[in-house]
């Protein structure tokens, strides 16, 4: 069983030489202004960096979640550049890169008529296309870095205007460094059939990643994006602060999915949120198993009849520490926001799920059903539910729901009675626990999800 | 087939259960155990399928002629040793169609040709009337009592294992679960094959052609008889076995 996995992992963990990269190692004012100076920047962007910078140095390290103590930044390189520019031919990605995303089944998932996929090599892109019928519809479809060269209007419009920079230590460091990510524009009234993909991977060892994804769902619109997140296993820490901004106008729909998958040294302070305008609706779905430490709450700001709904399930074992939930804010009435969340936890694994909802006076009428489950392996490992909320108005609905179980011996009884092993039964259990949550994936993550819960199960089991 | 020699077991708390059964079942019969409660009977299914809450203190247990005693609980059900359960497990989330298939997979030496696997899968739900939707649901998930025992039957009738263990201990078990536990126990028989049924009740027994029929009180087989002995006690009751 133990050779499978390392099998797998292998898959994972296939680094490409890190030659010709060059590293920028620490944090000054002088490394801002040239990762500014190297992207041909101008100014107003520059300016966001070093304010930036300047609340990164003055805010305080969170306190109130998993300790951040070990890391340390000086220690990290912040970015990395290769020295490849991004191209939309898939023959053009330099061969040893082609071969991480081959191993990963990246262009294997575009063959399956994705609309279009954004891979992010460390920081910067080095593979993007969109289907020519998109362009036709106007859909902008891009490097984050692109997009500010070439769509500078529409980027200033935007851009940090969901997340401000000062919204807590690791999002200014965002903004001090960001490079890379997507930028999604979806005119009015255009509907995206097939979903637009972004795989991110972070590669070089101790390399930050900074990406910033801005998407704008224009009017009557709907879209689809995925992006998956993987890093090769490395000794040294790994930090990833990334940000999301999404705008989803009136009665459009933005489903965002999310499958996270670092390895297990990385720390994930990703922050994501999301304005939808009246009668529109996002739809997180998020897959967290990697990483050491996660820290995640997409939190979602609702107007006039607007739609919140979260999927989501964790998974930690050994020396993982997964703090995700959500938070939400009703500004308009008649919102209604439905989050089901299950987390697994084993060999010792914390998952904890947090949420902070926020009804004001004026969203009235609003509907709200939250459910946690979690599934422990074993007695060492942990699971933690915090709820806060806050209803500042007297004819909202708010229903709250948390369970947290262990397989029985008597479930595993039986399904060794018709031939299954004890590994086998515990990972249909799991399996079984988590598929009303895996079938609302994208399929091909579905699968990769049952995989990866296989491969944590495998060799756990004494 | 089995041979169980001289069973002492008992349960993880410590209290002995069995106390030094003997059992033989040959190829082609049909057994039937019957006793009064807490006389042992759910106890020797559990311990020869070796379920972890159950420790056998002494005695043997062989199957085709090969010591089971220590053998994990899938590694004799690969044998050929099924047990039906009295109160099967609800598993949420797991189709009984996608069980089902890991099951056959699970006890088979070579992988299973899936359209063989289907084909006799919809034969076998024809025979129990089970309708095509059926093995769409989650294991055993709300299922009535009739519904969980057709499931057992039909997981039955899909591994055809070379010995069948029916717990049927529950008294109250209505007509139609009767019925269709009797109903299985024909599908599934052949020569080649065992049964072993437990039970207190002999309805079950109506439609079968019963071999053997053992009494257990207090850990032990105190009697064997054919299936007169059945009617008889199910006119007199234990009591004249009982001390």
């Amino acid at each position: 069983m133990k050779t499978r996995i390392e099998l797998d992992d292998n898959i994972y963990n296939k680094k490409v030489k890190e030659e010709s990269v060059s590293k920028i190692v620490g944090l000054t004012k002088e490394i801002v202004e040239e990762i500014s100076k190297e992207k041909d920047e101008p100014k107003w962007v520059l300016d966001i960096r070093l304010k930036a910078l300047d609340y990164f140095n003055k805010l305080p390290m969170p306190n109130w979640g998993p300790d951040l103590s070990m890391l340390n930044l000086d220690e990290i390189s912040t970015y990395v550049k290769r020295g490849i520019n991004t191209s939309d031919k898939w023959e053009d990605v330099p061969e040893e890169i082609k071969n991480v995303f081959d191993k990963l089944g990246i262009p294997e998932a575009e063959k399956k008529s994705l609309a279009g996929v954004g891979a992010q090599f460390d920081s910067e892109m080095v593979y993007h296309k969109v289907q020519d019928d998109l362009k036709k519809q106007g859909v902008i479809y891009c490097n984050f870095d692109t997009a500010i060269k070439e769509y500078p209007d529409l980027v200033k419009e935007y851009f940090t205007k969901a997340v401000p920079i000062m919204d807590h230590k690791f999002i200014a460091l965002h903004y001090a460094l960001f490079s890379g990510g997507s930028f999604v524009y979806i005119p009015k009234g255009v509907h995206l059939d097939n979903p637009l993909q972004s795989y991110f991977r972070l590669n070089s060892k101790g390399a930050g990643q900074f990406e910033h994804t801005l998407i704008i769902v224009e009017e009557d619109s709907y879209l689809e994006f995925i992006e998956g997140c993987s890093a090769p296993g490395y000794n040294t820490l790994n930090l990833h602060a990334g940000c999301v901004e999404l705008f989803v106008k009136k009665n459009a729909l933005l489903r965002f999915s999310t499958i996270e998958n670092w390895s297990k040294n990385m720390l994930n302070l990703n922050t994501k949120k999301a304005y939808v305008d009246e009668n529109g609706k996002i739809e997180w779905i998020m897959g967290s198993f990697g990483s050491k430490i996660s820290m995640l709450y997409p939190m979602s700001i609702l107007e006039d009849n607007a739609k919140c709904e979260m999927t989501q399930l964790s998974f930690a074992g050994k020396g993982q520490n997964l703090d995700t939930g959500l938070k939400v804010v009703c500004n308009g009435k008649n919102t209604s926001t439905v989050v089901n969340s299950k987390s697994i936890s084993k060999d010792g694994g914390i998952c904890t799920f947090r949420s902070n909802v926020l009804v004001n006076k004026k969203a009235s009428n609003s509907k709200l059903s939250l459910s946690c489950e979690s599934l422990m392996l074993d007695s060492i490992s942990r699971s933690d539910t915090i709820p806060s909320c806050t209803i500042l108005n007297d004819d909202t609905i708010f229903s709250h729901e948390a369970k947290i179980g262990k397989i029985s011996d008597d479930t595993i009884f039986y399904l060794m009675s018709r031939g299954l092993s004890e590994e086998e039964a515990k990972s249909i259990i799991v399996r079984g626990f988590a598929e009303p949550i895996s079938k609302v994936f994208p399929v091909e993550y579905a699968v990769e999800m049952n995989r990866l819960i296989n491969m944590e199960l495998e060799g756990t089991i004494g | 087939m089995l041979v169980i020699k001289n069973l002492y077991a008992k349960a993880k708390d410590g209290k002995e259960i069995l106390k030094g059964l003997d059992l033989e079942i040959k190829k082609g019969e049909i057994h039937v155990i019957m006793g009064p409660n807490g006389s042992g009977k759910s106890t020797l299914s559990n311990v020869i399928l070796n379920n972890p809450k159950y420790e056998i203190t002494s005695g043997e247990i062989y199957f085709e002629n090969e010591l089971i005693n220590n053998l994990k609980t899938n590694e004799i059900a690969k044998k050929g040793i099924f047990m039906s359960f009295q109160t099967p497990v609800e598993v949420e989330g797991v189709k009984i169609s996608e069980f089902l298939k890991t099951a056959k997979n699970s006890i088979s030496d070579e992988r299973v040709n899936l359209f063989k696997f289907i084909t006799n899968l919809e034969e076998n739900m024809d025979k129990l009337s089970i309708k095509k939707d059926f093995i769409n649901r989650e294991l055993n998930v709300g299922f009535s009592g009739g519904e969980k025992k057709k499931n057992e039957i039909l997981q039955l009738l899909t591994l055809n294992p070379k010995l069948a263990i029916l717990d049927e201990t529950d008294s109250g078990l209505d007509i139609d679960a009767i019925k269709v536990v009797s109903n299985g126990i024909n599908l599934f028989k052949n020569e080649n094959n065992s049964v072993i049924i437990i039970t207190h009740n002999a309805k079950i027994l109506e439609n079968l052609k019963v071999d053997y029929v053992h009494v257990l009180v207090n850990g032990k087989i105190i009697k064997t008889g054919d299936s007169s002995l059945a009617k008889e006690i199910e006119e007199n009751g234990y009591s004249k076995y009982l001390k």
